[in-house]
């Protein structure tokens, strides 16, 4: 770990109004969902190194069951039928890594590795159990997520995410594109934060074709994600608190976003799916008066943050609906492969910021927000600060922001500036080509990784020489994210379902591109 | 966190990676020049294992400290056969590619793993980690490559009963004409 610095979240989200659980033993927290306790505690047992636990020995042998005569008398079970003598392994005998499979083949439980397999309960999930269908069109699915419960009563046994009624097969599109056209396409996967997605498209280009970038086109690269980082954490907190009966949050939070969107307005010409960030710089300098559109930005958003912490941090209800619910230890959000909040909210200090720096932010001051339990208050917890932190890293670009050029001035990537197109037939032909045929980039594959407000934003690029990607894998953080939801929902009640599935914050863009 | 280039090595970790003796490390940097710019790049190796060895090197690589598998995807080379590989790894129509992650030392390592078009299978690391588990899905029905060992290894973007993978190369692009509601039809 390369040291990050690491803040409690309840110090700042607490502020407010005093009430502090950090002071509150552990114990008192669980103690609200009791239901979660024994899980945990069996998860936690398990070892963390993500095997399954090697088989446990049945009860009764193989060699003793084979022992026992063909009539049926004795442990085993055998028939005579159409196809001659068939003996039936009992139950018992079935190993757990066989077992998991099995029940897995319904309702996929991935925890195999921190759930102890032999304590999957077969018998119980055949008559006291219901299955239910939650989705994809429900509003607190966060699009067309649908989920499929076992319930036992109230509380939640497996969870089944069934995904794909987004999938706009956006990377094949990807490789009929050419890399100028390429972040178009990009941008409209993570819908609430578009600016990353062309982020990570261009970088993975520019490694390709090996340029280097003026120092303000990676400022003001940095100065765009970070304003989206704040509106789509503003978003989560507005979601999360409609989906937890907070349409007062809601209302706040979106009326905070608007500011941020008013200036990608702006600056960009959209809203949403900006096409600003292009391989080779960004398509246009920032707008005359930036500074003081942010600052206001800035000025605005940070007290309000202490109003959401008066709204939400210290409210009986809120705490209750999130506190130990949904908890995910560090071990199993390694396992299941989980970034952003979500890992950090488990006490890992991981931010891609921090631990490999891309853009300057290596020349940025900024805290990394981790949680303790893991739970959707830590979640919360940690985007509420992370708000915090942005505004803070923007800030201090605002003062770093050095003069210079917006885009790199490659013929090759980059078309003439307008007013040559006027007075000059080679601009003309040369602005055409580029965007018409695009250009070349050099033959190889490259992974950039980039830290998106939801997690490790990826790209797998694969060139052939030409003009347009051979391959373009994203690796949304959203859908990788979404595993988390049978390890969260296991033991809770199914009324909390809604909030963890908030809490994971899918974009379903992203998760099914 | 210097510009160095990116290093394609044999497995340090794992004894039985296939490539044998070192690999030209000038003809397969990951991109052009370097730059300490670029996340990812200045620490990263990539590795050929054998589908054979896939799951012991990765199991290897787990046991040496990469906590997480961050990514995994199918590439089709079925109109860039040629592409650029060490000296000893012959070229495949698929290749799973596998990006691990390790945390304590902020590495990454890159496997690719080289998969016929008649024996499209691979073995499963969802033991290893199990959060492959929705990204094998995902190579299962972009490209029919099995993962053998997988629990649950169905379609996960694709319509249950949907025929082909989508991200094959020989698959083609369907076009759709737009229809506008109430446009006169072709007369």
């Amino acid at each position: 770990m390369t040291d990050p610095t690491s803040t409690d979240p309840e110090d700042g989200a607490d502020g407010a109004d005093g009430a502090d659980t950090s002071a509150l033993p552990a114990t008192e927290r669980e103690a609200g969902a009791p239901n979660d306790t024994t899980i945990r505690a069996s998860a936690r047992e398990g070892e963390s190194s993500g095997h399954p636990d090697t088989p446990q020995s049945p009860p009764i042998s193989r060699d003793e069951y084979l022992k026992v005569g063909p009539g049926g008398e004795g442990i085993g079970l055998s028939a005579e039928t159409s196809e001659g003598h068939q003996e039936l392994t009992r139950r018992s005998t079935t190993d757990p890594g066989e077992l998991r499979r099995e029940v897995g083949a319904v309702l996929r439980l991935p925890e195999g590795v921190v759930i102890d397999p032999a304590n999957i309960d077969v018998e119980q999930s055949d008559d006291n159990t219901m299955i239910i269908n939650m989705g994809p069109q429900h509003p607190s699915t966060h699009g067309v997520l649908r989920l499929m419960f076992e319930l036992d009563g109230e509380t939640v046994l497996r969870t089944k995410p069934v995904i794909g009624y987004l999938h706009t097969g956006m990377e094949k599109t990807a490789e009929e594109l050419t890399y100028v056209q390429g972040s178009t396409n990009v941008t409209r996967m993570d819908y609430l934060s578009p600016l990353h997605n062309e982020l990570v498209l261009s970088l993975a280009v520019e490694a390709l074709l090996g340029i280097e970038l003026p120092p303000r086109a990676d400022w003001i690269r940095m100065l765009m994600t970070e304003l989206n980082r704040v509106s789509s954490h503003l978003m989560w907190m507005a979601t999360n608190g409609m989906d937890l009966g907070s349409t007062s949050m809601m209302i706040y939070g979106f009326r905070e976003r608007e500011m941020v969107l008013a200036f990608f307005e702006k600056t960009t010409g959209l809203r949403m799916n900006h096409n600003f960030i292009r391989p080779g710089g960004t398509a246009a300098d920032l707008p005359d008066g930036w500074e003081d559109d942010v600052t206001i930005i800035c000025d605005t958003v940070l007290p309000r943050t202490d109003e959401y912490d008066e709204l939400l941090t210290g409210q009986p209800l809120f705490r209750q609906r999130t506190e130990s619910i949904g908890r995910l230890s560090a071990e199993e959000a390694l396992a299941l492969s989980l970034t952003g909040p979500i890992l950090r909210s488990t006490g890992v200090p991981w931010d891609l910021r921090r631990s490999m720096p891309y853009l300057h932010y290596d020349q940025v001051d900024f805290d990394v927000i981790v949680g303790t339990y893991g739970d959707n208050f830590d979640r919360y917890s940690v985007r509420l600060n992370e708000i915090r932190e942005s505004i803070r890293i923007i800030r201090q670009i605002v003062e770093k922001m050095p003069p210079g050029d917006y885009r790199v001035q490659d013929k090759k990537v980059t078309p003439p500036p307008r007013a040559r197109i006027d007075e000059s037939m080679e601009a003309l032909i040369h602005h055409f080509k580029v965007f018409t045929e695009g250009f070349k980039v050099p033959e190889g594959e490259v992974y950039v990784a980039i830290e998106s407000p939801r997690g490790e934003l990826g790209c797998y690029l694969v060139s052939d020489g030409s003009s347009k990607p051979y391959r373009m894998h994203i690796r949304g953080p959203s859908f990788v994210n979404l595993q988390a939801l049978p390890v969260m929902m296991r033991g809770g009640l199914l009324a909390d379902a809604v909030s963890v599935c908030s809490s994971v914050d899918p974009v379903m863009g992203e998760v099914d591109r | 966190m210097t510009g160095a280039a990116e290093t394609t090595s044999v497995n340090p970790v794992a004894p039985v990676n296939p490539v044998e003796g070192p690999a030209d490390t000038a003809g397969l940097s990951d991109s052009g020049g370097g730059s300490s710019r670029f996340p990812g790049r200045p620490i990263q190796e990539i590795v050929f294992p054998i589908r054979e060895q896939y799951l012991s090197v990765v199991q290897g690589y787990r046991d040496d400290g990469f906590e997480m598998c961050i990514d995994l995807c199918g590439v089709d080379y079925l109109t860039h056969f040629n592409r650029q590989l060490p000296d000893g790894v012959p070229p495949e129509r698929f290749e799973v590619v596998v990006n691990l992650l390790s945390l304590s030392t902020a590495r990454r390592v890159r496997l690719r793993v080289q998969l016929p078009e008649s024996d499209l299978e691979a073995a499963s690391i969802f033991d290893v980690y199990p959060g492959v588990e929705a990204m094998e899905r995902e190579a299962f029905d972009m490209f029919g490559i099995i993962f053998a060992g997988h629990p649950d290894l169905t379609r996960i973007l694709m319509p249950e009963d949907w025929e082909g993978h989508p991200l094959r190369k020989d698959y083609g692009v369907g076009r759709v004409p737009v229809q506008f509601k109430g446009a006169p039809g072709p007369r």
